[in-house]
């Protein structure tokens, strides 16, 4: 693996640590399946690459995403609280209906955005030359930041309130939780991350693209899981970190199945890519038992 | 605490094992050169990438490693190909994309839109190869159809549609209206049916389009041109193409006619199809590969299109589907299918 495969795999790890907190807030902190995140992803990616293409400050155009975002989860989160719709169904129903919504805003299946501005334009030279590591650097500080106000946010009132709402909503109502009103704010909160991940997104890809979303709750997910697998935690700092680093070991077991000559020479072909992928993770999430089965075995041996 | 350092031994076990990994693929150029010099042979490196695996796009591939090997650049000998799928997802063709510009290789091929896109974010010093892109302008791959003095050019798959607009109109000599069966999320086919619409209008002939989502929704959106149109086209659209079958049926049942843009659907069910053969395309990519890796510059190598066009027809499915083609149309045919 190269530096530069390295680094973009940091960088796609990184943009995906964005959509793992999100999906942290509504599958966990919540405790609502929301598979809104197929939808809002690209949402972000698009809302930007329009707004950039018709001349807006990039930066602005990640903020409208990110709103944009923010209101596809209030409408996921209304349609549950307020219509009564099963969690799982009404997220679907948003994400199958931001498929039109997203080829409505761009216009077209794809917005190419060679050439465009983008916030990593003002650092990266002319011939790209140190694209590789500006790119996942920019990132990293909207993650870092991204991070900092969630820990902050949960500690708040509002914050310690919202995660009685997911841990428990009748106790939390007993309390004099407004559990509906925190459901819609953590959902907007949780979908404005998702869709800032996508508006970041574009703009590594070249263009944003209506199939961009395809699997993002999935990858989302899987991060969540293994960094909650590798890094048990119970402080809300720690659970934030370890959901990022679940994004980016993901990103790094597809970087490495795609540049393992060792591999290739026993016979895999890049159709195995996915699959390869998928037995990394499973190793990753059973190291640690794989390494006190071991232990054990020494401990009985002598 | 215990527990915790574990966590941290196994955490950073994991970081050694990435490494580990990422060390001897960065001394094995080093290496490989190291064994080549004695043989004196130089091994040149050509990197494709292609969004999805997909008949089509496998025929370029196909064609542009024949055309390689027919110029001298064998494969195993001295010749390196790095094929990477991104399996559909949009996230691994920009890690590919990135893997690539690692690696450094003499010509970095794209197939596809989505691939080129992220191939071409990637780097402006590798030289980048596009394939079956339909319009790398719009795609702003290149800034026009000239020669665009960048690190990019490549082989469109755009069809020239006056050909199309005839071949529909000698299938059924009495067209109204051209039912289209597309995807709304592939921008190839949103292109086609404006550029459809524009081009038929001056003939007084409608278009009555059907948009499918899903490959599942293929069936149903043919069903509902049922007594709105007098024949189906359809353009290389990849759910489309992917559940023609599916369509075949629906147009037997209701006497619609199809009309493909890929000979290859004429096998699937269509009357007729004027088309790209794929493999001809991946070999007139392979030429433009090979230019370059005799050193002329892909700036200096202007983008093209297919010139060449094939005409394929079935009987047997013209029967099927309620008519007769003529025999002028028969003669024009490369293939006429019984």
């Amino acid at each position: 693996m190269s530096m530069i495969a390295l680094f973009g795999a940091l960088e796609s790890g990184l943009i995906y640590a964005l959509v793992a907190l999100g999906v942290l807030i509504s599958f966990r902190i919540l405790d609502f399946p929301d598979l809104t995140a197929d939808g809002s992803f690209p949402l972000g990616g698009a809302v930007f690459a329009v707004c950039v293409v018709n001349g807006i400050n990039p930066w602005l155009a990640c903020a409208a995403g990110a709103a944009a975002g923010a209101l596809a989860g209030m409408v996921t989160a209304w349609l549950h609280v307020s219509l009564k719709i099963l969690q799982l169904l009404a997220s679907i129903l948003v994400m199958v209906a931001l498929y039109s919504v997203n080829l409505r805003i761009m216009g077209a299946p794809n917005v190419p955005l060679i050439g465009e501005p983008s916030v990593f334009a003002p650092f990266v030279a002319a011939d790209y030359s140190n694209q590789f590591w500006v790119q996942p650097l920019v990132i990293f500080c909207f993650v870092v930041l991204a991070k900092i106000v969630l820990d902050w946010f949960f500690s708040t009132e509002a914050g310690l309130s919202m995660r009685a709402t997911g841990a428990n909503g009748r106790m939390a109502r007993a309390q004099g939780v407004g559990t509906s009103r925190m459901i819609i704010i953590g959902m907007a909160i949780s979908n404005a991350l998702i869709a800032l991940g996508g508006a970041l997104f574009v703009q590594t890809q070249g263009g944003a693209d209506i199939s961009i979303g395809i699997g993002t709750i999935v990858v989302g997910l899987a991060a969540v899981i293994i960094g909650e697998t590798l890094i048990p935690a119970k402080r809300i700092v720690l659970i934030t970190l370890a959901v990022i680093v679940g994004a980016v070991l993901y990103r790094l077991f597809i970087a490495l199945a795609l540049g393992s000559d060792t591999l290739r020479g026993v016979g895999f072909g890049p159709q195995d890519l996915n699959l390869i992928t998928a037995v990394l993770v499973v190793l990753a999430l059973r190291l640690p038992y794989i390494k006190r089965y071991f232990k054990l075995k020494r401990k009985q041996a002598s | 605490m215990k527990l915790r350092m574990q966590k941290s031994v196994v955490l950073s076990a994991m970081a050694a094992v990435v490494l580990a990994a990422c060390s001897p693929a960065e001394q094995k150029p080093a290496a490989e050169t190291a064994s080549s010099a004695p043989a004196a042979v130089e091994v040149k490196k050509v990197a494709i990438t292609a969004i999805v695996e997909h008949p089509a796009l496998d025929a370029v591939r196909q064609g542009v490693i024949e055309e390689l090997a027919a110029q001298g650049y064998k494969e195993g000998e001295n010749l390196k190909v790095d094929f990477q799928s991104a399996q559909g997802n949009t996230a691994t063709a920009g890690q590919i994309a990135k893997k690539f510009a690692g690696d450094n290789p003499d010509v970095i091929v794209a197939i596809a839109t989505p691939s080129a896109q992220s191939v071409v974010a990637a780097t402006k010093t590798i030289p980048v190869v596009f394939s079956a892109v339909t319009d790398p302008v719009a795609a702003k791959l290149v800034p026009s159809w000239e020669a665009s003095q960048t690190n990019v050019t490549g082989m469109s798959d755009e069809l020239p549609l006056q050909p199309q607009i005839d071949l529909m109109k000698k299938v059924i000599p009495t067209l109204k209206t051209v039912g289209y069966v597309y995807s709304p999320g592939e921008v190839n086919s949103t292109i086609v049916l404006d550029q459809l619409k524009a081009a038929l209008a001056k003939d007084g002939i409608t278009v009555a389009a059907a948009p499918a989502q899903r490959t599942t929704d293929v069936a149903v959106a043919a069903r509902s041109l049922k007594g709105k149109a007098d024949l189906i086209y359809t353009s290389l659209d990849n759910n489309v193409v992917s559940a023609y079958e599916s369509m075949y049926k629906v147009a037997v049942e209701n006497k619609l006619p199809l009309v493909a843009s890929d000979t290859d659907s004429v096998k699937r069910g269509a009357v007729a199809a004027l088309g790209v053969n794929y493999h001809d395309m991946g070999v007139n990519t392979g030429k433009i590969v090979a230019r370059i890796l005799k050193g002329e510059k892909p700036g200096d190598i202007a983008p093209q299109r297919m010139e060449k066009l094939d005409l394929y027809l079935s009987k047997k499915h013209a029967a099927e589907e309620g008519i007769t083609l003529s025999e002028d149309l028969m003669k024009e045919a490369k293939e006429v299918l019984e």
